[in-house]
């Protein structure tokens, strides 16, 4: 990564970016799952099935790491744009990565 | 060359011009208090009288002395080589951002073209033969102008800021900045003006909020927060307009 980019905005700026990437591209695949339910009962079930595995739990703690960390920088990026100025943004950005992981982890202990 | 030697520092320096470069090395001596300016002139003196560079007051006053130091845009005449040096090695380009003319001095034109177009001047309403205005240094205005006035042209934060680099039509930082002021000044007539230019394509609304432009504003100015501030006048200018 270039020098002028190592700073910690940067990298908040970075990873609001592919959060959002990524959950539109797992969006396709959401949408196939619940279309499957148009297809019947035993087809959503058998789709639902795959879902059980572990390999899938644990993409889904990434997902929903995925979606917290984008939901919770996109507030932060509204608070910025809406409300009076704060010099804490750093401080901000890394604690809605924290509550993300936080999230994401009370979401795979519940799983497992 | 002379052999690498502890007391000297080894320093990459960009040559070439608009139609490209490459960099030249050199072994420049060691001394106390150096700053990146004073290392780039022992070598325009010492080792390369054709090396460009550009720079006027040596104090952190004109802005004309920035250049990219081991990657990120400084003011070269008050950055100390003791606290950038990596290695013992240091690496001076010019500017991102911004065409070159030649070596490390690069063409400042399209940035105060963006002032201009972002309304950049001020135009007041009073002549000189009225009083002169009074405006309380504790108004929340004059206030919010003062946070942003303090700037120097020197393009730094141009040069840090990535939306220039993916956007070339982008006012950037220091116009945005510059206008925040002005938008903040009662004194100057052109509100409305300026709020349509730096709402049109390419102006604050362009922004991603990174914070590149703050992080490395030597005189540290927050870019960031004057956009924001622009952003929220020009979103409750649309929906007064509805
Ligand atoms: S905060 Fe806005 S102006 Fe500053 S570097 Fe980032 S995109 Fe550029
Ligand atoms: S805002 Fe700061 S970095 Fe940008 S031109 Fe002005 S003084 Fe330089
Ligand atoms: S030479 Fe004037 S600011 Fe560096």
């Amino acid at each position: 990564m270039k020098a002028h980019r190592r700073q910690p905005l940067y990298l908040a700026f970075l990873l609001h970016r592919l959060s959002g990437l990524g959950l539109a591209l797992f969006l396709p695949l959401h949408f196939y799952v619940l279309g499957r339910a148009l297809a019947g009962e035993a087809a959503f079930d058998e789709a639902l099935s795959w879902t059980e595995g572990p390999l899938v739990k644990l993409a889904e703690f990434g997902l929903v790491f995925l979606l917290a960390v984008h939901f919770f920088g996109g507030l932060r990026l509204l608070a910025l744009e809406n409300m009076p100025w704060s010099n804490q943004h750093k401080n901000y950005a890394a604690l809605a990565v924290a509550i993300a992981f936080f999230i994401a982890c009370g979401f795979l202990l519940r799983a497992v | 060359m002379p052999m690498p030697n502890s007391d000297h520092i080894k320093v990459k320096v960009w040559r070439g011009d608009a139609g490209g470069g490459s960099f030249a090395e050199f072994e420049v001596p060691q001394q106390p208090a150096q700053t990146v300016l004073d290392v780039v002139t022992w070598i325009q003196r010492h080792a390369d009288s054709t090396l460009s560079y550009r720079f006027a007051c040596r104090v952190g006053m004109c802005g004309s002395c920035a250049m990219m130091v081991n990657g990120i845009p400084r003011w070269t005449c008050r950055t100390h080589v003791n606290k950038v040096v990596q290695d013992n090695r240091l690496t001076v380009e010019p500017l991102r951002n911004l065409p070159v003319i030649k070596d490390l001095a690069c063409d400042m034109s399209e940035f105060f073209d963006k002032w201009k177009r972002a309304e950049g001047q001020f135009s007041g309403t009073n002549t000189r033969a009225q009083a002169v205005a009074a405006i309380s240094p504790a108004e929340p205005a004059r206030r919010a102008a003062n946070a942003a006035i303090e700037c120097i042209n020197c393009a730094i934060c141009y040069a840090a800021c990535d939306v220039v680099s993916w956007n070339p039509g982008y006012l950037g930082p220091a116009a945005l900045n510059r206008a925040w002021s002005l938008q903040n000044d009662s004194r100057d007539r052109r509100h409305g003006e300026r709020l349509r230019a730096i709402s049109a394509d390419g102006g604050c609304l362009s922004c991603h909020s990174q914070q590149g432009c703050a992080s490395y504003c030597p005189n540290e100015l927050n870019p960031t927060a004057s956009i924001a501030g622009l952003k929220k006048m020009a979103a409750s200018a649309f929906f007064r307009s509805r």
